[in-house]
């Protein structure tokens, strides 16, 4: 049986000790990567490369093993712990981060394709002392309970009310050359991809409708 | 994931040439599904060859008075530009009925038809699988077929092909234009696209070692209501049971495409003399040849009274 763990050892100290342990995995994979990668002759042994983009507004250069998704590099190689690793497939959204504007899920992309790239994560919309109006609104809707997913819906509504500005139908949309609107039906829609399992929904669609202006 | 090497390819017929001449290598765009079966070694490429430096993300006129649609373009923006809303409403909404709005934001033209499927045993590293792997057999015959193929299978694969834009394409008799790593282009219809599984379910489409996808081009607009209904476990986000492309005319003629029930695009355009006659008499013809599990007979249904409930819309 495991042992009780100790109550002194807090969890935000547990998963800072496992970041660093993961980041000497990664130095010692780098030091047996080989000088230059012939194309195609990969074999067991690591390729990596390097990339820069900004985060957050800050740039940011790596070197990396090519099978580093965007996700991992965010979170493992620059800390930024915010965007989450849920399923790891693009299926829960909870890696969601904006990339040139537009909403993705990180787990579905190598970071070294993103060359020249601007990424916003959840660190870079607001502070915990000058919240986004979405991360505010979340807040006061409670459109959380775990919060693991909470990052990826505050990234992806932000840019979901983005899309509904720019004009973007969805499969709500009634009719396709009208003007998008912020309905429930619409922002449900649209934030399909992403999943919260403990069902908060229905304060997560309030908190995006009171920052689109309307009632759900 | 299996280790591999990356390049970025600068024109289309340099990344035609690169994945010719490399052993195991694949074309990288959004990424989304590639990245998906590489994390599971269903896909182990060893060298990637990304084309998203290409500039092959605009959508331009062609002189035959259709649009040309570059490989790059995502299906966020496709479903969004304004001519394919105003004369292709079909491919909006087909797009749009798929995925989520950060997969649709990576998602391109080019990779969508090359889409794999998402039949479980295909995913299932544990089970044989003929399209994975080759001569080790079919766990979805006897298994757990509601997803399954109900027309143009064979004995050695049911799965489906997933994309529901390429549907709504072949309702518009969309063509494929590629480059080869020899040089020169060719154009395919997409009828031809992409093949029925017979005895090689890993050969999913028509395309040679290396060849590149630059566009796809459809023809002059034909007018119509065009609609799209998809039917599925949930209400979003979840890959089709049965879906209907049509385009249908003043007069009730019209175009009818299916998806979710074979391993491409299903369209007869003979049996479309019928759709004045409705539902019964063009599903009847359309799945004549069905040959549908235990578990997925109720496809047959679901088609006629799909269709049956597109044809009252295209006359309300």
């Amino acid at each position: 049986m495991q042992k009780p763990l100790n109550p002194d050892i807090r969890r935000r100290g547990l998963l800072i000790g496992a970041a660093s342990v993961a980041t000497a995995a990664t130095s010692v994979a780098k030091a047996q990567a080989p000088a230059a990668n012939a194309p195609g002759t990969a074999a067991a042994a690591p390729s990596t490369a390097t990339v820069s983009f900004t985060v957050n507004g800050q740039v940011r250069a790596l070197e990396l093993d090519t099978r580093t998704t965007l996700l991992d590099a965010l979170r493992e190689s620059l800390h930024l712990a915010g965007t989450k690793k849920g399923c790891d497939h693009g299926q829960c959204g909870a890696c969601t981060a904006i990339v040139n504007g537009r909403r993705i899920n990180s787990c579905l992309t190598l970071a070294v394709m993103h060359e020249g790239d601007s990424i916003t994560t959840i660190e870079g919309l607001g502070t915990p002392d000058r919240l986004h109006p979405m991360q505010a609104a979340f807040v006061k809707h409670d459109g959380y309970q775990c919060g693991f997913c909470t990052s990826g819906q505050i990234c992806s509504a932000v840019a979901v009310l983005g899309e509904i500005e720019a004009g973007i139908p969805s499969h709500a949309s009634a009719d396709l050359m009208a003007p998008a609107q912020a309905t429930g039906a619409e922002l449900r829609e649209r934030m399909s991809g992403n999943i919260c399992r403990c069902g908060a929904y229905s304060n997560i669609v309030d908190a995006i409708a009171e920052v689109a202006g309307r009632k759900a | 994931m299996k280790s591999f090497t990356y390049e970025r390819a600068r024109t289309p017929a340099d990344a035609a040439a690169a994945a010719a001449r490399t052993p195991g290598a694949k074309f990288i765009a959004g990424g989304t599904n590639l990245l998906d079966l590489m994390k599971l070694q269903i896909e182990t490429p060893a060298h990637l060859i990304d084309v998203n430096g290409l500039a092959l993300d605009r959508i331009e006129p062609t002189a035959e008075g259709g649009l040309r649609i570059g490989a790059l373009v995502r299906n966020t923006d496709l479903a969004a530009d304004a001519r394919v809303r105003r004369d292709y409403a079909v491919l909006s909404r087909a797009l749009l009925a798929g995925a989520s709005g950060q997969l649709r934001n990576k998602a391109t033209t080019a990779g969508n038809l090359l889409q794999r499927t998402r039949c479980p045993y295909f995913y299932d590293t544990n089970q044989p699988c003929n399209k994975r792997q080759p001569g080790t057999g079919c766990s979805a015959i006897g298994g757990f077929s509601r997803q399954h193929a109900i027309v143009g299978a064979s004995e050695a694969c049911i799965a489906t092909y997933p994309s529901d834009m390429a549907v709504a394409m072949r309702a518009l008799d969309a063509t494929v234009e590629t480059v080869r790593p020899d040089g020169p282009a060719r154009s395919i219809p997409i009828a031809e696209f992409h093949r029925l599984p017979g005895d090689r379910p890993h050969v999913e489409t028509i395309l040679e070692p290396g060849e590149l996808i630059t566009a796809v081009t459809l023809p002059r607009p034909v007018g119509g209501k065009h609609l799209y209904r998809k039917v599925r476990d949930r209400a979003s986000y979840a890959f089709a049971l049965v879906s209907v492309a049509a385009i249908v005319q003043p007069d009730g003629t019209g175009r009818v495409a299916l998806g979710g029930v074979a391993h491409k695009p299903w369209r007869i355009e003979a049996v479309e003399a019928d759709l004045p006659r409705g539902a019964r008499a063009v599903t009847a013809r359309l799945l004549a040849d069905a040959k549908p599990t235990q578990e997925n007979a109720f496809k047959l249904t679901l088609v006629e009274r799909s269709l049956a409930a597109v044809l009252a819309e295209a006359r309300s």
